[in-house]
């Protein structure tokens, strides 16, 4: 057998797993790995300009092509700054592995130089940790980080790897691990088939239903089947934030998002409903406003293959413990074969029903005349420039709610933002992740003045790698979303919430080498829009200012219903 | 309400942190805790007890489950069980209260496994209540130093926890 160092087993084992790209930024700790790295092609290192970035990236790139985002970055502040990225990964479920390098394992616990407990800070933001004991127990750990990241509810999973572990003086035999079996751990496979068709039954039975699908059906590649279910019944679909793209966002059928800053009509509908179908959904906060107040009327139905999600915050009438395809799949194949159907007359009233809310609100704004342009303006500039079919992230904000409002995504894995962190400083270093899957594909980052100031310093790194994203700065002069809330609960007092000092960023973006762009008014929007997105191999950083008095509408009157909502900033429902 | 958690684990470094992190995460407090190999070396059986209401703990009880090392997990309390912990114990014992303390000790089939001029130490065995009267009747006064083991159990009749 084929005898490797430690160092040289982390590189073999990548390869031996199809990793084809990793994001990292060296130190000490990991040169012998990056000594490893240097000598093979297989494997393709991105240097990012901070570790944070690095995370973000792999998490873009998992976002987007559903396969593992891979990371290494070196002991104590490597690894600390990659802690952010971390948890973010960890609370969207998005899968990743994580090497972070060690000092040698005995100086562990001494205060070493570089030293932090890396495993035990990441305890609470990791599906699973590792640490490297004996250099013979790489190919195993790695390949079980790989499984645990991608299997089940997926997650970060971390890797700490003591110096010493990947040292070249110690040669061991190699073999990647073909399979693995841990007793511990078995995701469910599928679902029970009694609780499907108990769930059947129920959607048969439905008057007021609604399918409320989330993030699980773009991680567990359910879109087809969701679609597929939601047309034979004739059933209206609402996406939460990170299920965008799993409906077609265009579709009739599509009610938009529903939520804190979901649309009235969805809203509405949930509130009103009989029945709930929550798919690849956990009934978040952001969701739900006051669980007691929560859809009185509905059942629910709940498939999550996290049996710790159903009924965390809502009880479920039927909980169904399983992969998504398989159950929608199975679901679909139920319906099929029946003859039965939902009452077609409750069904049209309901869609009457639904209609006169959709007509009532849907996502009205107002606009400045020849005032400043408002940021709704720029996602729909945005949304014609790109033909609605592009790969948009963004960052964290009112920027954030505009696009998810009025980007329609047809597509899964089209919308790229951090949900449940909420992650400032996620826009662009995930979009480059993105453009890294998809070298020839458009991808837009929607960001603010606030947000793209917190990894700023990856312009350099798209410099280096040539990454044509189109960045579309949405710059309110303001952290817009803290400004809502003060304006809404604390009586107009902006604490803190002013951006002052702005950089010029078109000579910011012009000083890392790209294309900057500044746009003032609305009758321009248009036109630079389209000039950004033709110039197909440079990063243009669209510097477009708007309204910085503007509010994210709907939003739901706190510890309210999901129906009650600020419509304005002077009409509630 | 009191609850007794046994958990069969992976017995590596670490998995006992993780999953002590899940009660201090949520701020749960865990009264006992108790862990050792098995028969199977390769195992642990964690015990600990606990106080919660039943959402508490089917919540708690649903995330051990998700941690990777855990195999399995049983909420005795459910159901019929057999509990025990050991209490070794230091009395003071001089004069009259020596013979006090050995038939007390007695009562409680305990025994007295160490002897000074002055101090009995005492080896009790039993639920936790026991022990709980045991130092009651003894008294804190003439308690020195008490150390218990955490309550360790195991359900009634065939049921086995085993992989
Ligand atoms: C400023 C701000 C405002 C926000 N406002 C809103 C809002 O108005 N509306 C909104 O919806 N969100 C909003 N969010 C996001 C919110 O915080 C949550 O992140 C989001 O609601 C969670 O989405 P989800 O329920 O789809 O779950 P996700 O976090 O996407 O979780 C996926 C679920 O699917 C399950 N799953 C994974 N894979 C599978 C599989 N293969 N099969 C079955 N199940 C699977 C997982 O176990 C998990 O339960 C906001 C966030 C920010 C930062
Ligand atoms: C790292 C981080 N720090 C703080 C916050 C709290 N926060 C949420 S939105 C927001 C303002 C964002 O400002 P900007 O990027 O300009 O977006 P806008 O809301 O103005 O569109 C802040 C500070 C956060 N989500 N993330
Ligand atoms: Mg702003």
């Amino acid at each position: 057998m084929e005898k490797l160092s430690g160092a040289e087993m982390v590189v073999r084992a990548l390869q031996d797993e199809g990793v084809e790209i990793i994001f990292g930024y060296p130190g000490g700790a990991v040169l012998h790995i990056y000594d490893a790295l240097f000598q093979q092609d297989k494997v393709q290192h991105i240097l990012v300009r901070h570790e944070q970035a690095a995370t973000h990236a792999a998490d873009g790139y998992a976002r987007a092509t559903g396969k593992p985002g891979v990371v290494l970055v070196t002991s104590g502040p490597g690894a600390t700054n990659a802690v952010t990225g971390i948890a973010t990964a960890y609370m969207d479920s998005i899968p990743m592995v994580v090497l972070s390098g060690q000092v040698r394992s005995d100086w562990i616990g001494d205060d070493a130089f570089q030293e932090t407990d890396m495993v035990g800070i990441c305890r609470p933001i990791v599906k699973h940790s590792f640490s490297v004991r004996n250099v013979e127990d790489i190919p195993e750990m790695v390949k079980k980080a790989f499984y645990i990241a991608t299997t089940g509810r997926p997650g970060p999973v971390l890797i700490d790897i003591p110096k010493d572990k990947t040292s070249p003086l110690v040669k061991l035999p190699y073999e990647y691990p073909k399979k693995v079996k841990m007793r511990s751990y078995s995701p469910v496979a599928r679902g029970h088939s009694g609780q499907i068709r108990k769930a059947v039954d129920e959607m048969m039975k439905a008057r007021r239903p609604v399918i409320y699908a989330g993030g699980g059906v773009i991680l567990g590649e359910g879109s087809e089947h969701l679609t597929k279910l939601a047309r034979l019944l004739n059933f209206p679909v609402t996406n939460t934030l990170m299920g965008l793209g799993a409906y077609p966002g265009s579709d009739k059928q599509f009610l938009g998002m529903l939520g804190m800053h979901g649309t009235y009509e969805a809203n509405m509908v949930m509130h009103s409903s009989d029945l709930i179908v929550a798919v690849g959904a956990r009934f978040d906060d952001r969701v739900t406003n006051h669980t007691q107040k929560f859809c009185p009327g509905a059942t629910i139905i709940h498939i999550d293959v996290d049996p710790a999600t159903i009924s965390k915050n809502v009880r479920a009438d039927v909980p169904i413990v399983g992969p998504v395809k398989q159950v929608l799949e199975d679901m679909v194949a139920m319906v099929e074969e029946s003859a039965e159907r939902p009452d077609e007359k409750a069904l049209e009233r309901w869609w009457q029903e639904i209609q006169g809310w959709r007509e009532y609100h849907g996502l009205r704004y107002e606009t400045n005349g020849d005032g400043p342009m408002k940021p709704q303006q720029v996602v729909e500039a945005l949304y014609r420039a790109t033909r609605g079919d592009a790969y948009v992230t963004s960052d964290v904000g009112q920027h954030q709610m505009f696009a998810a409002q009025f980007y329609k995504f047809d597509k899964p894995r089209r919308w790229i933002n951090s949900g449940g962190l909420g992650t400032m400083g996620f826009g662009l270093p995930s979009a480059m992740g993105v453009q890294f899957a998809f070298p020839n594909a458009t991808v837009a980052c929607v960001t603010g003045e606030g947000s793209i100031q917190m990894n700023i310093q990856e312009l350099s790194t798209c410099l280096q790698y040539g990454l044509p994203i189109k960045i579309i700065n949405i710059n309110n002069q303001a952290l817009g979303m803290v400004r809502q809330w003060q304006d809404m609960q604390y009586g107009g007092r902006h604490s803190q919430s002013y951006m002052d000092s702005l950089p010029d960023f078109v000579r910011l973006a012009e000083a890392y080498g790209h294309v900057g762009m500044r746009v003032d008014r609305i009758e321009d929007l248009d036109a630079a829009m389209e000039k950004a997105f033709s110039l197909k191999d440079r990063l243009v950083f669209m510097d477009i200012y708007v309204d910085p008095s503007e509010h994210v509408y709907p939003m739901h009157i706190a510890d309210g219903a999901m129906r009650d909502m600020w419509l304005s900033k002077t009409e509630r429902t | 309400m009191r609850r007794i958690i046994s958990i069969l684990m992976e017995n590596e470094p670490g998995a006992l942190s993780r999953v002590v992190g899940l009660f201090s995460q949520r701020g749960y407090n865990i009264e006992t805790l108790t862990v050792a190999p098995t028969e199977d070396k390769t195992l642990s059986r964690l015990t600990l007890t606990t106080f919660g209401d039943d959402r508490q703990i089917e919540r708690i009880t649903k995330n051990l489950n998700k941690l990777i090392e855990v195999v399995k997990l049983v909420d005795l309390t459910e159901g019929a069980h057999i509990e025990r912990e050991l209490m070794l114990c230091k009395v003071k014992a001089t004069g009259a209260q020596r013979a006090e303390v050995k038939r007390t000790v007695d009562i409680f089939r305990g025994q007295i496994v160490d002897v000074t001029s002055s101090v009995y130490t005492v080896q009790l065995a039993g639920t936790s209540d026991k022990l709980d009267a045991f130092i009651g009747t003894i008294g804190d006064a003439q308690v020195l130093e008490v150390v218990r083991t955490g309550v360790s159990g195991i359900a009634r009749g065939e049921k086995v926890l085993s992989i």
